[in-house]
């Protein structure tokens, strides 16, 4: 945790090189040297015409949190430290959550570049939920490394200065003749002096302000070079630690029985002491989700669970299946509005059904709690730990400062942990049962009561004369996305451009992230939210996957029709107006062979993709043909396979090319599920899907055996987002080289959603299924 | 309430424990080995992959009682045991290629990887790109790539 000076005092040493920018940081008084910087605004210099900042919203708008405001408004309320110990390592407590995004990996890159110091001597842990950030605590919007990078530069800046000057002391030397290597402070009479013998001499007992300029891009040694990950080793060899491999004491396992339909809530409970006095079994507590039952072993717990008698109160849902849902968006549907065109004008008029989606990750939601009389402790993987603890502190009757709210590394998010159910629940049944719980759903749960990408279409209608677009529009129409969590540093960021007027959060989102790429005239795209009856939530690139699937395959069509050689690739050079998309797209062509002969059935399409300040081209190969997709593969769902992908990507500045090349691997691996194979059927109010062989999420079967992954150099010198980025151009070029393949534009994602089931449902009642017992037959 | 004993990374163990609790939770809840992960439950995900009697299976599948005295159980914490060394080369492989993303699916990943190996070998024949699509394991990163380049780097290896 950031220590809060009382007071401070100012360094007014006039700084060199004021031909660059300077920043505002601090020296924080502590036993070791500690370097800080404010995270979000106010890490500008004053008194220089780039200091403007956009106002930040108003905080009550989204958090409730009066009694911190206090502390927020404070000058170092916000501010992220550097700490240097006396073994000679750097530690730092992330404010972000790492899901395997790698953002550890990329923050200690980025402490190292900065403090001359070796990787392996950087040490990242994630901070608890710090309610004094109020924005500044949100892993989303691939937003991590666009806010931190900066800050996280000048505190270890700062650190490396007061290493400089504590060393110049050490040595009687001037500190212009010192130099900072791998870890040491370097003079050039060839006296070293290490950071670690340092840590104390720089240690100040006054918190101090400094001002800083930051290192030449041009001298980066680590910044900008293929860095493995810093829990690799960890993770080989299963010592990583996620929130239910942790031991806290007697927090036993524990699950919720929940309701056959969507949201639907317990009323009773029938045979509580039966279940109880199972093998096994502590304890049994209605919670508002459900009915939770503690025991010795998540085993018992599901033995338990299947055991309960629960009545139920109805859901939100339980009339509503794929088709009323379809019809309610059809309704809901914005007219477009008409621009007066030419006679003549031809227009292309499509309309896209993308069926509900599974955000789920392969660690299930789960938290532990141990809810105390007098305060509460909470363990989980938590993207929005402040809402979390807003939200926890709530339900427990307490206030913020008696929820300690830690964040774990997860195991994958997608946009699934910006909520905390998991917690919350945690929370309830360990108040409930008096004893500490680990709490985690069962995968059945998972897919039918976890968050969802909504089920959504797109109408799209392009108008054209001759060779020209005259213009594009589209409604994008979509059952409600849950933004309950804020969108912290991305929406502040935004908050200048958030547009004036009666726009719901979903629609400021909408309108600030879709864009068209191209020169199409006029441009429209609007959005409209109906039912707020199932659990949502933003699924990694949000409406982009969907939105711009829609656009691109029209791009294709308008291709067919405005060029005589009908090549989706040329037309798209000759629309885009962006000069990093053109180099994207004519760098994906090139390592694509674009045009290569193929076989009939078998197809090339291509895409592009610009958000995240960032520029995004993917070609794909697919094949059709009927041998490929009736291939047989024990208990797979094979379908269309896409035999190669190339993707390009510019982010900007890439951090770390080696985790941005695995962020686009797996967002390829997203956007071929959504284009071919996975989907939730809503059925009666409930999901039919209940486990990872119904919802054909990409397996090894569908991976394609060729992928290229190319990082362009830096553009733009600013690192982008790059967790989200790969899905939405991915998705397109699946479903543009799919229509080329097949000779049929589909109108329909993914495209098997209309297919005999692969799979007989698991009954909704009791909610969750026995496991197998036949493990031994299937060894090999 | 039985004891249920058999062999767990080179160790004896005996732990008490109902007969029909599956074998994963009497790792992970009862003895505190947590390398193999919980992803279904149905022996669909195959996220706790390991071995027994150096094949591989899935430990959310097998009632305790039906590991024998007799049994040589591995998780992934054993692995490296197994080869003598403080890394198996599949292991080894998996850092050469930076394969992990959040690292939840790989230690089943891993564990797989090197029975499918041993299977291909004890066929007479190397990995094929037709064997590295019949590999079950799910990872939701999608790092499904480069798990394919490590199995076959990480089979020279072996």
């Amino acid at each position: 945790m950031v220590q809060q000076p009382d007071d401070i005092t100012s360094d007014d040493a006039t700084p060199d090189g004021v031909d660059r920018r300077q920043f505002i940081g601090y020296l924080l008084a502590g036993s070791t040297l500690i370097a800080a910087a404010p995270l979000g605004s106010g890490i500008f210099a004053p008194d220089r015409a780039d200091a403007a900042i956009p106002s930040v919203p108003e905080l009550a708008d989204v958090f409730d949190l009066t009694d911190l405001q206090t502390l927020a408004a404070m000058p170092t309320s916000n501010l992220i430290a550097i700490q240097i110990h006396t073994d000679g390592t750097a530690s730092f407590a992330l404010p972000r959550a790492e899901v395997g995004q790698g953002i550890t990996t990329s923050t200690a890159m980025i402490i190292a570049e900065e403090l001359d110091l070796p990787l392996d001597k950087v040490h990242i842990t994630l901070a608890p939920a710090r309610p004094e950030l109020v924005f500044n605590q949100l892993t989303g919007g691939s937003n991590t490394t666009n806010s931190t990078y900066t800050p996280i530069r000048v505190a270890a800046a700062i650190a490396r200065g007061a290493l400089l000057d504590a060393a110049a002391i050490l040595l009687g030397d001037n500190v212009h003749n010192l130099s900072t290597q791998l870890g040491q402070v370097i003079a050039k009479s060839g006296a070293k002096v290490s950071y670690g013998d340092l840590a104390l001499k720089a240690a100040i007992p006054k918190s101090t302000t400094k001002h800083v300029t930051l290192k030449d891009a041009s001298s980066f040694k680590i910044i900008g070079t293929p860095q493995k990950r810093i829990d690799a080793h960890d993770i080989v060899t299963g010592k990583k630690t996620f929130a239910m491999d942790m031991s806290v004491p007697n927090a036993l396992p524990t699950m919720v029985c929940r309701a056959p339909s969507i949201k639907g809530t317990p009323k009773s409970v029938q045979n509580a002491a039966e279940v109880k006095a199972m093998p096994g079994i502590t304890d049994v507590a209605m919670i508002s989700t459900g009915v939770a039952v503690r025991g010795e072993t998540f085993g018992q717990c599901i033995d338990a669970v299947r055991a309960l008698q629960v009545t139920w109160n109805k859901g939100t849902e339980d009339a509503s299946s794929d088709a009323t849902i379809l019809a309610a968006l059809k309704r809901a549907e914005l007219p477009m509005v008409l621009p007066k065109l030419p006679l003549l004008t031809k227009s292309i008029d499509a309309t896209f059904t993308f069926r509900f989606a599974s955000n789920t990750a392969l660690e299930p939601n789960c938290a532990i709690a141990d809810v105390r009389k007098d305060g509460a402790e909470i363990w989980a993987g938590m993207k929005s730990p402040l809402v979390a603890q807003k939200e926890i502190a709530s339900k427990l009757g307490m206030t913020i400062k008696q929820v300690k709210v830690n964040v774990v590394e997860g195991g994958g998010s997608f946009g699934r942990k910006l909520f905390q159910d998991a917690a919350l629940e945690a929370a309830e049944a360990s108040q409930a049962m008096g004893k500490p719980v680990k709490l985690m759903w069962h995968r059945t749960d998972e897919f039918r009561h976890g968050r969802t990408h909504p089920m959504s279409t797109s109408h799209v209608r392009a108008s054209y004369l001759g060779k020209e677009v005259l213009a594009c529009e589209q409604r994008h129409t979509s059952i409600s996305t849950d933004f309950t969590h804020g969108l912290g540093e991305m929406l502040t960021s935004y908050a200048a451009k958030l547009p004036a007027g009666d726009y719901t959060f979903a629609q400021s989102i909408f309108m600030l992230t879709q864009t068209t790429p191209y020169n199409f005239g006029v441009t429209t795209q609007l959005l409209n939210e109906v039912d707020k009856g199932f659990n949502t939530g933003s699924m990694r690139n949000i409406y982009s996957p969907n939105v711009r699937c829609a656009q691109e395959l029209i791009v294709d069509q308008l291709a067919a029709q405005l060029r005589p050689d009908k090549d989706p690739y040329k037309f798209r050079q000759q629309f885009l107006k962006d000069p990093r998309m053109r180099a994207v797209l004519d760098k994906a062509a090139e390592v694509g062979d674009w045009g290569r002969a193929m076989p009939t059935g078998t197809a090339q399409g291509i895409a592009v993709h610009a958000e995240y300040k960032g520029a995004c081209a993917a070609v794909v190969e697919i094949d059709c043909r009927p041998a490929t997709v009736n291939r047989k593969i024990p208990e797979a769902y094979t379908g269309p396979r896409v035999t190669k992908v190339v993707f390009v990507v510019d982010v900007g500045l890439p951090v770390n090319p080696l985790g941005l090349q695995a962020q686009m691997m797996g967002g390829i691996m997203d956007g071929i599920a959504l284009a071919l194979s996975s989907s939730l059927h809503l059925e009666n109010g409930h999901f039919a899907e209940g486990s990872w062989d119904d919802y054909h999420y990409t397996r090894q079967w569908n991976t394609p055996p060729e992928l290229e992954l190319v990082v362009m150099p830096t553009t733009t010198g600013v690192p982008g987002g790059a967790g989200e980025f790969g899905v939405a151009a991915s998705f397109a070029a699946t479903a543009c080289a799919y229509a080329r393949a097949t000779g049929t534009m589909p109108t329909e994602f993914p495209i098997n959603h209309q297919e005999a089931f692969t799979f007989t449902p698991l009954p909704v009642s009791p909610p969750i299924p026995q496991s197998p017992t036949n493990g031994l037959q299937t060894t090999y | 309430m039985p004891t249920q004993k058999f062999t767990l990374n080179g160790k004896p163990v005996a732990v008490d424990v109902e007969d029909d609790v599956r074998l994963l939770w009497v790792l992970r809840d009862k003895l505190g080995v947590t390398g193999p992960k919980y992803g279904c439950g149905l022996n669909v995900c195959k996220s706790c992959t390991s071995h027994i009697n150096g094949k591989a299976f899935n430990p959310c599948s097998v009632p305790v009682s039906d590991i024998k005295a007799t049994d040589e159980v591995t998780t992934i914490e054993g692995l490296a045991d197994t080869v003598g060394s403080t890394l198996h080369p599949m292991q080894e492989a998996w850092l050469e290629i930076d394969v992990a993303q959040c690292g939840y699916c790989q230690p089943g990943q891993i564990m797989a990887a090197v029975a499918k190996v041993k299977q291909v070998r004890a066929a007479g024949r190397e990995i094929t790109d037709a064997d590295l699509d019949e590999i079950r394991n799910i990872c939701r990163c999608g790092t499904y790539h480069r798990i394919r380049e490590a199995i076959v780097k990480g089979a020279e290896g072996m």
